[in-house]
């Protein structure tokens, strides 16, 4: 746990805030003057999770930050539904980029910065996993190895939205994406290693590598604050899903997060240096059916012909998730 | 303005941009019942007052409180509060003790002296009301209250009815009915004791009454036909647990027999054993599942040490034995005799077979229909005749305490109404808040708070409170246990989850508003809401 539960006050801290709590264990998605990053008007589809995601981390960052904050942009579905010319959400100053090359962007903004000697002002990257895991993949293993002082936001919804839903190696084993269908021995994407980028991250040793989901608004916030505690490379993974990629209802947007979590699909810790520091623990165990069977993408799993077998094997992939960080008590 | 090289807008916001035309249907705040309101006799607002106490106002909570019900000090000693058996919570771990904070906030008023509200200014109509049991009283605060004159003609040398008479001490005291009878007597209410109304008509021509309302209850005690020898003692339960009130205790014997299976049969065994009987026996025609006595008072007896003869009757009495005949139940479930006898020793039996109601007092009054032993009213409280009304143990309902202040406040607002010459239209209710609507994932675990017993040695010989109230920190836990069904309690979740920030906050206590210009009507605030306090509605185009 990235941070002191509130123990009991009727809903404790798993809501947004409450009446009840003092100001300073609310959330800063509970506070009237949040930065509001991501402006109303924004062009995403109904109920999606990267724009909900994303004013998550950067209010955070805001306020962990005292809003001396440069984010720069990969392109991808964050930028053409926040910025198509000349119209833009963004409430915070914000650069576009390519692509591939976000990561080496945002180091070129923290050297400006340290060049004119404005360590105070703090630089994010963002992007999507297709921006992040595939395309610019070199540019931020670049970073991470020279340990530039930026914080590395990847909004993973698991493949290249924008673009009309295209596999990208973040895409889940047996997921229906336009480029792997449903057809073939076994349908969907591949069972194959995946592209594991927080522990690839941890790989390079650097400060701070954590995981979340826009399930779990505090320990999202916490993470960003944490975050802003270190100097040098930094990476957050944010779950983010998507309902038109998906096929899930617009409003079951945090609730399929939440299964993602309870059911071990999506493992949240944070790490320090390579090393695992703390885990958000599983509240609810549930079994993966509870996580595929509302989305669209791995109905070809149900259906007339149901896929026990390959089931089984996301099943195991999420009980291996719950051994490794250890997300089950007992 | 000269712009940079391939530049040709100016740059905008995409407040320009309103989302909200996207949408098909709209999400609107609402306010659904609760199922502890639904489910109380006495039509508290009971999420209304936990959501005070949440935040530690307890005389904000008891104000709202007595705004339903003016003895809450007492209703939380001895309502079977069917608000905890319909609460959500009972989904998720176990009910809110409601109960227990509805006595913590009465004991609460008592100690600290809150008084009630100030009534209406006077309306210059004056109103009688006939018993000061639990209905009679309400209906007199709740006409004081509408500025009306009340006098409450009592036939008992003490206010409280069924209260008094009915209900144990160690499950009542007292000095707690007598402050919450004060306080309503404070408003400016007339309290007339040894006042038994014989002729309705002539008491309320008498006094220019302009209404009544009847509330004398039901104290005769129905009798069964036992073969009995001269030296058999065979008492009835209302008088033995009357006499408990006077200087005189009633003399029981070392081994007393109760019959019946109600809660006054449980009431009776209780004292008796309390008195010092060694033996307290219950005789029941049925089993413990048919028996109407609530289960938590069976087994409190059964802690005490009361014995329970299930399946048997009593065929005869003698002086020091009764011959109790064993009984088996049929298909329907009514008991049937074996033939097989058996005696026990007996010093005493007391009957607790039901009581029926002194209608003497309505002989002779045009268009008043009597059915069953107990009176016929409309749904507006008024019986045939025009201008008296009715309610508690003396008309068709369950005989409770709740029930009977329910009826005193519905019967209230009807006289109010008719006294000015209107009908009295309840406001329309809100849908239910049903489990389903909730998202229970947002409550904290939080297991309920236990109310300390006494012990069973001081149980068995002392006429001390046996279940004992909570302190301020757990009543505020077990407020805080409330999960304010169909009902906002600010919890920001809304604020939060809209991926479009088209949620207005507007402060505390101002609950939030939607920017309908961006919503997209994705719905995930209604899916978020953890109480349910959210729902879509078509867009109408």
């Amino acid at each position: 746990m990235s941070f002191q539960p509130v123990k009991f006050y009727q809903t404790g801290t798993f809501t947004v805030g409450n009446r009840l709590l003092a100001a300073e264990e609310r959330s800063v998605q509970a506070n009237m003057r949040r930065t509001n990053s991501i402006n109303s008007g924004h062009r995403a589809c109904q109920g999606c999770g990267e724009a909900l995601g994303a004013r998550y981390a950067i209010d955070a960052a805001m306020e962990a930050t005292g809003k001396r904050l440069i984010a720069a942009n990969a392109t991808g579905c964050l930028e053409v539904f926040s910025t198509p010319y000349p119209e833009t959400s963004w409430q915070v100053p914000w650069i576009h980029s390519l692509f591939g090359n976000t990561a080496a962007v945002a180091t070129g903004i923290a050297a400006a910065m340290r060049v004119k000697g404005r360590s105070d002002i703090r630089v994010v990257a963002q992007g999507g996993d297709g921006g992040t895991t595939d395309i610019g993949f070199g540019c931020l293993s670049g970073m991470f190895e020279r340990n530039d002082d930026v914080l590395y936001l990847c909004y993973d919804n698991g493949a290249y939205m924008n673009t009309g839903v295209q596999r990208s190696s973040a895409t889940p084993a047996a997921a229906r994406t336009a480029t792997t269908m449903a057809v073939g021995e076994p349908p969907g994407n591949v069972f194959g290693q995946g592209k594991d980028l927080p522990a690839i991250a941890m790989a390079h040793g650097i400060p701070y590598v954590a995981t979340a989901t826009v399930a779990e608004l505090r320990d999202l916030e916490a993470k960003v604050r944490r975050a802003m505690e270190f100097r040098g490379a930094r990476y957050l993974h944010i779950f983010v899903p998507c309902p038109l990629g998906w096929g899930h209802a617009a409003h079951d947007t945090i609730r399929i997060a939440r299964l993602a979590k309870e059911t071990g699909v999506f493992p949240v810790f944070e790490a320090e240096r390579g090393e695992v520091v703390s885990v958000s623990k599983i509240r609810r165990q549930l079994p993966v059916e509870e996580y595929l069977r509302p989305q669209k993408r791995f109905a070809h799993l149900f259906g007339k012909a149901p896929r026990a077998d390959l089931i089984a094997r996301i099943q195991e992939i999420a009980d291996r998730n719950i051994r490794r960080y250890g997300l089950v008590d007992g | 303005m000269r712009k940079p090289f391939a530049i040709t807008l100016d740059p905008g916001s995409s407040l320009a941009n309103h989302t909200g035309t996207w949408r098909t249907s709209r999400p609107v705040y609402v306010d659904r019942l609760p199922p502890c309101n639904h489910a109380c006799p006495a039509g508290e607002n009971i999420q209304g007052w936990l959501y005070h106490a949440e935040s530690g106002d307890y005389e904000a909570a008891w104000r709202l409180l007595t705004q339903d019900n003016p003895l809450p000090a007492v209703m939380g000693r001895v309502c079977y509060h069917p608000c905890e058996t319909s609460c959500n919570r009972a989904h998720l771990d176990a009910a809110v003790g409601i109960n227990s904070v509805e006595r913590f906030l009465g004991d609460e008023a008592i100690r600290h002296g809150w008084r009630l509200t100030a009534p209406a200014p006077a309306s210059g109509k004056r109103v009688l009301v006939v018993g000061a049991g639990p209905s009679g009283l309400s209906a007199a605060y709740h006409l004081a209250r509408l500025g009306h004159a009340v006098s409450i003609h009592e036939a008992g040398p003490v206010a409280g009815g069924m209260m008094r008479f009915g209900i144990p001490k160690y499950r009542l005291p007292r000095e707690v009915l007598e402050a919450e009878v004060r306080r309503i007597v404070g408003l400016g209410v007339e309290l007339r004791l040894n006042a038994k109304v014989s002729d309705i008509r002539e008491t309320m021509r008498a006094g220019a009454f302009d209404a009544a309302f009847l509330a004398v209850g039901a104290h005769i005690a129905k009798r069964a036909y036992i073969p009995a020898g001269s030296a058999a003692k065979i008492l009835d339960a209302l008088s033995v647990l009357r006499s408990m009130e006077g200087a005189d205790k009633p003399l029981l014997g070392r081994r007393v027999v109760v019959y019946g299976g109600g809660n006054t049969a449980i009431d009776v065994a209780r004292t008796a054993k309390r008195l010092g009987a060694e033996e307290a026996i219950i005789v029941y025609r049925r089993t413990r599942e048919k028996m109407p006595a609530h289960d938590f008072e069976v087994e409190e007896a059964l802690q005490e040490g009361v014995l329970i003869r299930w399946l048997s009757t009593i065929r005869q009495a003698a002086a020091s034995s009764i011959t109790v005949e064993k009984m088996v139940l049929d298909a329907d479930g009514s008991p049937q005799p074996t033939g097989e006898f058996e005696t026990l020793a007996a010093d005493s039996v007391v009957l607790a077979l039901g009581q029926d109601v002194d209608l003497s007092l309505i002989d002779g009054v045009p268009g008043l229909e009597v059915k069953d032993g107990v009176v016929r009213v409309g749904p507006d409280m008024m019986t045939g005749s025009a201008g008296i009304f009715a309610g508690g143990d003396m008309v068709p309902a369950e005989r409770t305490v709740t029930v009977a202040v329910g009826h005193g406040k519905k019967a209230a607002r009807h006289i109010d109404a008719w006294l000015r010459g209107a009908r009295y239209a309840p406001p329309p209710r809100h849908e239910p808040a049903t489990f389903e609507r909730l998202n229970p994932w947002y409550y904290a675990d939080a297991p309920k708070t236990v109310r300390p017993v006494l012990d069973v040695v001081r149980r068995q010989s002392t006429f001390d409170e046996v279940v004992n109230g909570l302190d301020e920190t757990n009543a505020l836990y077990e407020a805080r246990r409330c999960l304010s069904c169909g009902n906002c309690f600010e919890c920001d979740n809304c604020y939060g989850v809209c991926p479009d920030n088209a949620v207005i906050k507007l402060g505390p206590g101002k609950r939030f508003q939607f920017n309908y210009d961006y919503c997209k009507g994705c719905g995930i605030c209604v899916a978020e809401c953890p109480c349910g306090a959210i729902k879509m509605i078509p867009e109408e185009i």
